[in-house]
C-alpha cells in the first residue's frame, strides 16, 4: 500500500511537471541573453525593454484589454437579461430549447464560430476589423454568463421575491434590490469567465479581424510562425504573471460564492 | 401587464441569439450551396466526397481519435488520484491554471523544447538516440494536442469520480472484488458519463484544430479544421470551406448525441 501511494504521488508529479514544463521553459529563456531558446548565455532584461519600448506591440496589448473588458462588460449585461429571462420562462419546452440554443456557441468548434461570423459580418457589411472582433467577442462570451450567472438565479428562493413584493416592492426594486444583489457573486464570475475566454481567443478573432487591426493572440501568432524571438517569451511572462493575477481574484470570488451558497443552505 | 415587463428581458437576449447563433449556421449552409465564382450548384457536396476530401476527413478523424484517447489514458489516472489527495481543490485549480494561459504561448513554447537543437533533442543526444526531427511531425503534433487538452478531459472525470458514492467501493471491496474488479466493475461504470464528456470536450476541437497544425505539425497534418482555414482566408473559396464547415457541424451533432449523458452533463 505504502508503494503504491509513492508510485501515484510519482505519476501526479510527472503530470504536473509536463503541465507547467513548457510555461516556465518560456519564461527561463525571456532572461537569455543569446537570443535563442537554445543555450543559456547570460542573464539579460533586453527582451522585456524591447517589449516596452515597441509601441505596436504595447497598441495591440491595449486594443486586445480594451476588446476584452468592453465585451466582457457588454456580455455581461445581455447574459444576465438572458438568464433572467430563462429563468421567468415558464413552459419546459421553450427553457430547454433556450437553454440548447444557449449552448451552441459554446460546444461550437472556433473555425466554425470563426467562419460563420466572417461570412455574417461580410454579409450585413460590417467592416472588419475593432467592431467585428468586439461584436464576436461578445457573442460567443454571452453564453457563458448566461451559464453562470443561471444557477444563482434557480438557487434562489421564491419566497425571497414574494417577501418583497409582499412587503410592497415595485417590480424595480425587487429586482435591483433583491434579485441583482444575489446574484452578484455569479454576475462577476460570469464576467470574469468572459474576461479570461476573450483575452485567450485565437481562432473567432483570426478569422474577424482585418489587416489593420490585432490582438495579441493573432500578434503572437503571425510572431511565432517567423521563428524564434524572445520578445514573446518577455511578453509570454508577463501574461503569465496578469493571468495569475486574475485566476487569483477568479478563485476568491468563486470561494465567496461558496461561502454564499454555505449561507444559504444553513438558512 | 406582468408578461409584457418580463418580454423585456428577452429582447435583447433573443435577438443575439437571432443575430449570432441562428443566422451564422444558416449562412454556413446558404454558401455551401456557392461555388467559387457565385453560382448557385451542388459542386462542393460533389467535391466534398471525391478521394481527397474524403482521405482528410478521415485522418482528422484518426488524429482526433487519438488524440482523445491518449488523454483519456493520461486523465483518468490523474483525475482519479486527484481525489485521493488532501486539499484537492487546491490541486484541481493548479492543473485548471495552465489552461488559462494563451494557446498559442504554449503551442510556441514547443517550438523550442522540440526544434532541432531544443530540450528534447539535446535530452535524445545525452542519451546517445542522436538528433531527431521531432518538430513537423505526426507526433509532435498528437502531443502538443494531448498536452493541451488534458486539462479538459481530466476536469469532468474529476467531477464524476467526487460525485459517486465511495461507499459502493467498500461495498464492492466487501463483497470480496479485487482493486481491478472493482474499478472495471463498479468506479469505471459509474464515473462513465464523465468520460463522455471529456471526449466530447477534447474531440470536438481536435476535429477543428488548425493554428497547431499550422505551428507545430508544420502543414503536413490537415484536419478539417485547417481545411476551413485555408479555404475562408487563403484560398477565399467560401462555398467549398462552408461545405466542410457543414459536415464538421453535422459530426460534432452526432458526437454530441453520442456522448449527452440523460443528466446535465459533469462540465
Amino acid at each position: 500500500m505504502r508503494k503504491n501511494s509513492k508510485l501515484s504521488n510519482l505519476y501526479l508529479v510527472l503530470v504536473f511537471a509536463i503541465l507547467y514544463a513548457p510555461i516556465f521553459y518560456l519564461m527561463y529563456y525571456s532572461f537569455n541573453s543569446g537570443g535563442t531558446m537554445r543555450e543559456f548565455e547570460g542573464f539579460t532584461l533586453d527582451w522585456y525593454k524591447e517589449v516596452f519600448q515597441d509601441t505596436r506591440l504595447l497598441i495591440i496589448v491595449l486594443n486586445t484589454l480594451i476588446i476584452a473588458l468592453l465585451s466582457s462588460a457588454i456580455s455581461t449585461i445581455i447574459g444576465v437579461l438572458g438568464a433572467l429571462a430563462i429563468t421567468y420562462v415558464k413552459r419546459r419546452r421553450t427553457k430547454n430549447t433556450l437553454l440548447t440554443l444557449n449552448n451552441v456557441l459554446i460546444v461550437s468548434p472556433d473555425v466554425i464560430i470563426g467562419a460563420s461570423f466572417l461570412i455574417l459580418f461580410t454579409m450585413i457589411g460590417i467592416k472588419l476589423g475593432f467592431t467585428s472582433v468586439l461584436l464576436s467577442h461578445i457573442a460567443f462570451s454571452v453564453p457563458i454568463v448566461v451559464i453562470m450567472v443561471l444557477p444563482k438565479l434557480e438557487e434562489m428562493s421564491s419566497s425571497l421575491v414574494d417577501a418583497a413584493r409582499d412587503l410592497g416592492a415595485s417590480r424595480r426594486e425587487v429586482l435591483t434590490k433583491v434579485v441583482l444583489p444575489y446574484i452578484t457573486p455569479g454576475i462577476f464570475a460570469g464576467f470574469f469567465m468572459a474576461l479570461t475566454y476573450s483575452l485567450d481567443d485565437f481562432a473567432v478573432t483570426f478569422f474577424v479581424t482585418g489587416n489593420g487591426f490585432s490582438t495579441l493572440s493573432v500578434e503572437i501568432y503571425s510572431l511565432a510562425r517567423q521563428g524564434i524571438s524572445l520578445t514573446i517569451n518577455a511578453l509570454s511572462t508577463l501574461i503569465f504573471l496578469v493571468t495569475i493575477l486574475l485566476v487569483v481574484g477568479y478563485y476568491f470570488i468563486t470561494q465567496r460564492n461558496n461561502r454564499v451558497k454555505g449561507v444559504a443552505i444553513r438558512k | 401587464m406582468q408578461t409584457k415587463s418580463r418580454n423585456l428581458y428577452l429582447i435583447p437576449y433573443v435577438l443575439w441569439m437571432v443575430l449570432f447563433v441562428a443566422a451564422p449556421i444558416v449562412l454556413i449552409f446558404y454558401y455551401s450551396l456557392f461555388d467559387i465564382e457565385g453560382n448557385l450548384t451542388l459542386a462542393n457536396y460533389a467535391k466534398f466526397f471525391t478521394p481527397v476530401y474524403m482521405q482528410m476527413t478521415l485522418s482528422s478523424f484518426w488524429y482526433a481519435f487519438l488524440i482523445t484517447a491518449f488523454s483519456l489514458l493520461i486523465a483518468y489516472p490523474t483525475a482519479y488520484l486527484l481525489t485521493k489527495t488532501k486539499h484537492k481543490q487546491l490541486w484541481l485549480l493548479l492543473i485548471i491554471l495552465p489552461t488559462w494561459i494563451n494557446l498559442l504561448l504554449k503551442a510556441y513554447a514547443f517550438l523550442g523544447i522540440f526544434g532541432t537543437y531544443g530540450t528534447a533533442n539535446n535530452l535524445l543526444a545525452w542519451l546517445g538516440a542522436g538528433r531527431q526531427q521531432i518538430l513537423f511531425t505526426d507526433f509532435s503534433f498528437v502531443f502538443v494536442s494531448v498536452y493541451i487538452f488534458i486539462p479538459f478531459m481530466i476536469l469532468p472525470i474529476y467531477n464524476s469520480l467526487e460525485e459517486m458514492n465511495p461507499s459502493l467501493i467498500d461495498a464492492a471491496r466487501d463483497l470480496g472484488s479485487s482493486q481491478w474488479e472493482t474499478f472495471k466493475k463498479v468506479i469505471f461504470p459509474l464515473t462513465i458519463s464523465g468520460v463522455k464528456s471529456g471526449c466530447q470536450a477534447v474531440f470536438i476541437p481536435a476535429l477543428s484544430l488548425f493554428m497547431i497544425t499550422r505551428l507545430i505539425a508544420g502543414n503536413r497534418v490537415i484536419t478539417l479544421g485547417t481545411a476551413i482555414e485555408q479555404h475562408f482566408l487563403v484560398t477565399q473559396d467560401w462555398g467549398m470551406g462552408a461545405t466542410i464547415a457543414v459536415f464538421l457541424i453535422i459530426a460534432m451533432a452526432i458526437i454530441i448525441l453520442l456522448t449527452n449523458n440523460r443528466r446535465r452533463s459533469a462540465r
